[in-house]
């Protein structure tokens, strides 16, 4: 069995979850006796390849080319389908990013397979790979099995592995080996063209010690002061899961996760957050997590320390009053 | 300007789920539409209100999801296409994708949409997977669209706060990120209007659409915890004195 690493950069700069998939890559690896290459694509990308010569992998692979300088679907699909025929790896690895989730499964049903996404482990068993994913919004994991010939394709949650338990390479480094691939313009469909920010946020939630957030259990605008105070006795920045911001009741700026900021602050205090995946990306780094919330299955309280099952309408002023009194 | 809209019908966010092998027990819960498809939903009807064309509300599962269908045309699609099938919830992300792609092949939009992903399995590629078998370019968690001609605007959503202005011709498919407009309620005159909209049948067989699955869901299972949650109890005070005590003398954090 061979492993395949697709790794993910920008502009010349890594998507450090690239090296949390070559950690998984890795441990699959040790546990099926087989080895892991990691594969680098994009122009002028020659450094990053040499920089991955230091792991622990077999060979690392260097696609380059003047169309794939900006990343498109079309020429991803086009260059990697090319890559995949000839290296002909049994397992092939993606770190589970947004631009992963735009042509990783495309390039797999291009070659006739199927793709099992968004996974937070693996296991082996007598020989054969069971992978772990999250389903119902995180309040079930699932084991899948693919039924079908390999080549097999995967791809791996951020965090769901440690970039720092990447191993480096025993002694000397892992070759370099150029394939070539042929893409042609017309092959690619979509023009990508600028990327930018919004406005400047005025707060960066990254730097908050302390942070209280609110989820749909909020239930309306208007019930957004009283976590307010809750926020305000603690002396915490407020936060809130993508509905909230979605509906508008916060700005975008406030919005903790996957697609929001991603925070490690001394105390999370979940209010009213079930703990769907998206989220909780953003925010397992606390050092330490409280979950209120009504329903005692819901899944923040697997990561939390402190738990409190009840109305937050009921704990948010009990809350507010104790934390004045404890000033 | 003629879009097809890929709806989910999926267990309602509070629905208690009691798990039997790879699925859930469905005869006591409700059901709902999937929210981020009543984004992609609500995108189709703006897009027809500004562009004029049609919008079809497409979705597949059991008989319950005519209900989801019928919600869409309440809320002003103009037709819907229910391919039925009791066993969808065992479909592989390949396997759904091919079924709906052989019935969007006998319609003629210029324009599919879809969720970025459904909230029961979460797989979040039936939309990348539909442009792959279509043959159509395709744009993901998209933000904003602007039909120009032949071709559109769009504006993608990257990581960590970041965008991307991308253009792609049409037809196409794109997936739309939750939150990119303000979904509308069906009004009463929608729910009286939408009596009187056809909703086709078709199943896979009809269609003629065969595959053997890529891979299996095995079995579902309540998560192992990964930490330890000391469980605060009491009255709403006692919890709240409780928990301030324990952020201050054991977490140390206030």
């Amino acid at each position: 069995m061979k492993i395949l690493v697709i790794t993910e950069q920008r502009d010349g700069k890594w998507n450090n979850a690239s090296f949390e998939t070559l950690a998984a890559a890795q441990q699959i690896a040790a546990a099926s006796s087989t080895s892991v290459c990691a594969l680098v694509v994009g122009k002028g990308v020659a450094a990053l390849a040499g920089e991955l010569t230091a792991k622990y992998v077999a060979e690392v692979l260097l696609v380059e080319h003047d169309l794939l300088e900006a990343y498109t679907p079309d020429g991803y699909c086009m260059a990697l389908k090319q890559v995949i025929e000839s290296a002909k790896p049994d397992l092939v690895l993606f770190p589970h990013t947004y631009q992963v989730r735009d042509f990783a499964p495309k390039l797999a049903a291009m070659l006739g397979k199927g793709m099992v996404g968004d996974c937070v482990g693996f296991r082996s068993e007598g020989g054969k790979l069971v992978f772990v994913r999250q389903m119902f919004q995180g309040k079930t994991a699932a084991d899948v099995t693919f039924t079908g010939a390999a080549p097999w394709f995967v791809s791996f949650q951020s965090g769901a592995f440690r970039a720092d338990q990447l191993a480096a390479h025993a002694s000397g480094k892992a070759p370099v080996t150029s394939v070539t691939v042929t893409v042609n313009s017309t092959d690619i469909r979509t023009k990508p063209l600028e990327l930018f920010k919004e406005a400047k946020s005025a707060v960066d939630l990254t730097q908050a010690p302390l942070i209280v957030a609110i989820g749909r259990g909020i239930k309306a605008p208007e019930n957004i002061a009283q976590a307010e105070a809750v926020a305000k006795a603690m002396g915490a920045e407020l936060a809130a899961s993508r509905p909230i911001c979605d509906e508008g009741w916060l700005p975008m700026e406030r919005q903790i996760g996957s697609s929001g900021q991603t925070v490690a602050p001394k105390l999370y205090l979940a209010l009213g957050i079930s703990g769907a995946i998206q989220h909780v990306v953003g925010m397992k780094g606390a050092r330490t997590i409280v979950a209120v919330n009504k329903d005692a299955n819901a899944p923040i309280f697997e990561i939390a320390d402190y738990g409190i099952v009840a109305d937050i309408f009921e704990i948010m002023p009990a809350l507010t009053e104790e934390l004045q009194k404890a000033k | 300007m003629n879009i097809l809209v890929c709806i989910k019908q999926v267990p309602a966010k509070d629905a208690p789920l009691a798990i039997t092998g790879n699925w859930i027990k469905e005869s006591d819960i409700g059901f709902e539409m999937n929210e981020p498809d009543s984004y992609a939903l609500e995108e189709a009807l703006r897009l027809k209100e500004k562009h004029g064309g049609e919008v079809i509300a497409l979705s597949l599962g059991p008989e319950r999801v005519k209900q989801t269908i019928k919600e869409a045309l309440a809320k002003g699609a103009d037709r819907g296409i229910h391919i039925a099938d009791d066993n969808f919830a065992q479909l592989d992300p390949l396997g759904t994708a091919k079924v709906i792609a052989a019935a969007i092949a006998k319609e003629k939009v210029d324009l599919v949409l879809t969720g970025l992903q459904s909230d029961d399995h979460g797989f979040g590629q039936t939309g990348v997977l539909l442009a792959a078998l279509l043959n159509l370019p395709h744009a993901t968690l998209i933000m904003q669209i602007d039909v120009q001609d032949a071709k559109m605007k769009l504006k993608r959503e990257l990581e960590a706060g970041w965008f991307q202005h991308i253009e792609c011709p049409l037809p196409a498919v794109l997936t739309i990120q939750s939150g990119i407009n303000k979904v509308r309620y069906a009004t009463l005159k929608g729910i009286m209007a939408a009596k009187k909209k056809e909703i086709a049948s078709l199943t896979r067989e009809t269609l003629g659409v065969t595959f053997e699955p890529t891979q299996k869901i095995e079995k579902i299972y309540v998560p192992t915890k990964t930490k330890k949650t000391e469980f605060l109890t009491g009255t709403p005070k006692e919890a709240a004195a409780k928990l301030v005590e324990k952020l201050k003398f054991e977490a140390r954090v206030i």
